[in-house]
């Protein structure tokens, strides 16, 4: 901001106050309803609450028990872990692959750009459904190629409870991987030609150019990607809902499928807020350094 | 004058309003044999000049309902019933928010018309707070005779008997057993073999007192051993499977038998099929004398204006009379809780039913079902299912499972 700016219209009292106003209504709301209930649900994450809530200070008894006693908890937490890191990594790989070969001004870009974004068009929901036939046995891929004489042939990760994690992986990346792709190719059109256009007549080849000078300067595109795709790994729910239903057993439970059972199902809302927070913790510590670093970044600018 | 008119209007209305009341209820049978048995239901209240102002929920087998049903309690505007069965009337009892019922029961005799473990699921610190609607029973085996016949099997009425019925079906080409590999079907399954291998005191103790000791003994390790014996010998594309799903796999003949709530009689009803002939329902393997019941109920909230309370009490009192009893579980396919009906009102597979539950109450095998919320908390019945289904879908063992059932049982108390 320049110190020679004037502060807007001081004489007009309406029109100073009339930005405030519009925006009040929507201040408030948020206030409440984000933040008002961000606050509730750790105050009943903190008492015993069964049922219905109730606000008697009980200490951190449901953390306890949430990270010591419930194994179901782990397995949701070690499903999280492997599917946010397989799901971010192959999306960045596919997308970022995607995006340089479509960046080659290929014949009829518009249309394979279309058909590798068309799946974000649909939702989770369509998305595990259609997978979800796709891969069970009876159904889907196995029976086909069988079908087609491949007797031997296998593939029932689906139901398998070891595998069962990678086909949520499987989907969640043919979904996504598009949107990513769609990052990537805004960013390399957003690159400076005339830096590659140097690159050349120095004399260095198209994968080193890549390598080298492409990649690096897109570095605000993967952390943008990184950051979105957490977010979407973090509340994964609705695919897992539709594609495994947690399963088989609870095989393929996420944080999120995990809180809902627990607090809308099994009448314990203190425990599914516990939860709740930890996964709230998790998401801040990923929004938070880089919310802080990019202020840091404006600020400096 | 006018004026006179009008007043003189609004006064009738008034008195009128003092007499024929509204009950709002919750519920969430949505589907068409379920939508049409609660009509009867309106039917009868609208007879007393009463009106019945229809609250379904659809979807997730009550969850939702649930859900709305709270936040409209915590917001002090609970409806007049609500479908909330099990242990958890006690949890609304806590709350303070249910009305007492116990004039209508007295006069209705209900304590003489109910077994006595079904009445004290409905009373909450010893007075009526809910009443019953119907009868389901859980340990039901669904056969296919055509599947037997193929294989040269016998029905069996013991779990080794059910293995060697098994295998020969196997033998024939055919899947045994139609398993629908969701958690609650699991438990279904579970339950039934806790009830047939360790009997109706190991059952008490284990799914309804849920006694660690009960839960970490060697019987229950039997029990998970022949549980896993008999999930070996589904099919492949078992896991999610819907329950339904796995019924018509014994309608058609894929599978030799189910074992289900008697819910799946509709499946069979449905495609054509006629009992003794199309299909055969027995108790599941050692569970004949054995009664595992899920009762649907409604609680009754308090409500503020005598003429709506006065349209409660006459529908707690029209629920158990003969006229709803007969036509709702005509429709449903489940059996009357009053006691003493004619059998003859109801097919085949319902009048079993109907004389095991008699006898049954009288012998004290007539015991609650686990898996359908009857026999304890919903934090409770999570946890055993937990264990259950994560011990069927894995390789471990049943002494690990039976010992992870009695830490989780103990941790969600």
């Amino acid at each position: 901001m320049s110190e020679t700016r004037t502060r807007g219209p001081r004489t007009g009292g309406l029109e100073g106050i009339l930005p405030r106003l519009v925006l009040a209504p929507t201040f408030v709301a948020i206030l409440v309803f984000v933040y008002g209930f961000i606050a509730w649900t750790a105050w009943i994450s903190l008492t015993g609450s069964r049922l219905l809530p109730n606000y008697k200070f009980a200490g951190f008894a449901q953390y306890l028990t949430l990270f010591t006693r419930e194994p179901r908890w782990w397995v949701a937490i070690l499903n999280l872990f492997i599917f946010s890191s397989l799901f971010i990594a192959f999306c960045i790989a596919l997308g970022l692959i995607l995006a340089v070969l479509l960046d080659q001004r290929v014949r009829a870009e518009g249309f394979f750009r279309t058909i590798y974004l068309y799946p974000m068009a649909l939702s989770f929901i369509v998305t595990g459904a259609a997978w979800k036939w796709i891969l069970n046995p009876d159904l889907g891929l196995e029976r086909l190629v069988q079908q087609l004489g491949f007797s031997g042939f296998t593939f029932r990760w689906l139901v398998d409870s070891k595998m069962a994690i990678y086909t949520v992986v499987l989907a969640a990346v043919w979904q996504s991987a598009g949107f990513v792709l769609a990052l990537f190719l805004a960013g390399l059109r957003g690159i400076d030609d005339s830096i590659i256009k140097a690159a050349q007549v120095d004399g260095a080849s198209l994968p080193r150019i890549y390598w080298r000078i492409i990649i690096p300067s897109l570095r605000p595109v993967f952390l943008s990607s990184v950051i979105i795709l957490s977010h979407i790994a973090i509340k994964s729910f609705d695919l897992v809902i539709v594609l495994t239903r947690g399963g088989p057993g609870y095989a393929t439970d996420m944080p999120a499928t995990f809180m809902y059972a627990f607090a809308f199902n099994r009448g314990r809302l203190a425990f599914g807020a516990a939860s709740a927070m930890v996964m709230f913790l998790a998401v801040m510590a990923l929004i938070i350094p880089y919310l802080y670093s990019e202020l840091k970044g404006t600020r400096n600018a | 004058m006018k004026r006179l008119a009008i007043a003189v209007l609004l006064l009738g209305l008034l008195a009128f309003s003092a007499t024929a009341g509204e009950v709002e209820v919750l519920h969430w049978w949505t589907s068409g044999g379920e939508a049409a048995a609660v009509g009867v239901l309106k039917q009868l209240l609208e007879k007393e000049g009463h009106t019945w102002k229809d609250f379904a929920v659809a979807g997730g087998g009550g969850d939702n309902a649930m859900t709305v049903l709270k936040s409209r309690a915590v917001a002090g505007n609970p409806p007049t019933a609500a479908q909330v069965k099990g242990p958890q009337i006690q949890l609304w009892g806590d709350e303070g928010v249910l009305t007492n019922l116990d004039d209508v029961a007295k006069a209705e005799k209900w304590d003489s018309l109910l077994p006595k473990v079904v009445a004290d699921v409905m009373k909450y610190q010893g007075r009526y707070v809910a009443v019953p609607v119907n009868v389901h029973r859980i340990n039901w085996m669904w056969v296919n005779p055509a599947v037997f016949k193929k294989a040269g099997a016998k029905i069996p009425t013991t779990w080794a008997e059910f293995e060697t019925a098994a295998k020969k079906i196997q033998a024939a080409g055919l899947i045994p057993v139609g398993w629908g590999g969701q958690p609650w079907q699991e438990a279904t399954v579970f339950e039934t073999i806790v009830a047939g291998e360790g009997g109706t005191d190991f059952y008490k103790q284990a799914m309804i007192e849920a006694d660690p000791e009960a839960l970490n003994s060697t019987t229950m390790v039997k029990v998970l051993e022949t549980l896993r014996m008999v999930k070996n010998f589904a099919d492949k594309g078992a896991p999610g499977r819907d329950w339904n799903l796995a019924t018509a796999m014994v309608i058609k003949g894929e599978a030799g038998m189910q074992f289900m709530g008697d819910w799946a009689k509709g499946e069979f009803v449905a495609a054509g099929k006629k009992p003794d002939v199309d299909y055969v329902a027995v108790a599941a393997p050692g569970t004949a004398r054995q009664f595992l019941f899920n009762i649907d109920s409604f609680i009754m909230f308090k409500v503020k204006s005598a003429a709506n309370e006065k349209a409660q009490k006459a529908m707690a009192r029209l629920i158990l009379q003969s006229e709803f009893q007969k036509v709702f579980n005509q429709n449903k396919g489940s059996i009357p809780v009053r006691m003493g009906m004619d059998p003859k009102l109801f097919d085949i597979p319902g009048q079993l039913s109907m004389k095991d539950f008699a006898a049954s109450s009288k012998s004290g095998d007539l015991v609650p079902s686990m898996a359908h919320e009857m026999a304890v908390m919903p934090a409770i019945r999570g946890a055993i299912m937990d264990v259950v289904t994560n011990f069927i879908n894995s390789d471990m063992s049943a002494r690990d499972a039976a010992e992870q059932m009695a830490n989780a049982v103990q941790a969600a108390m």
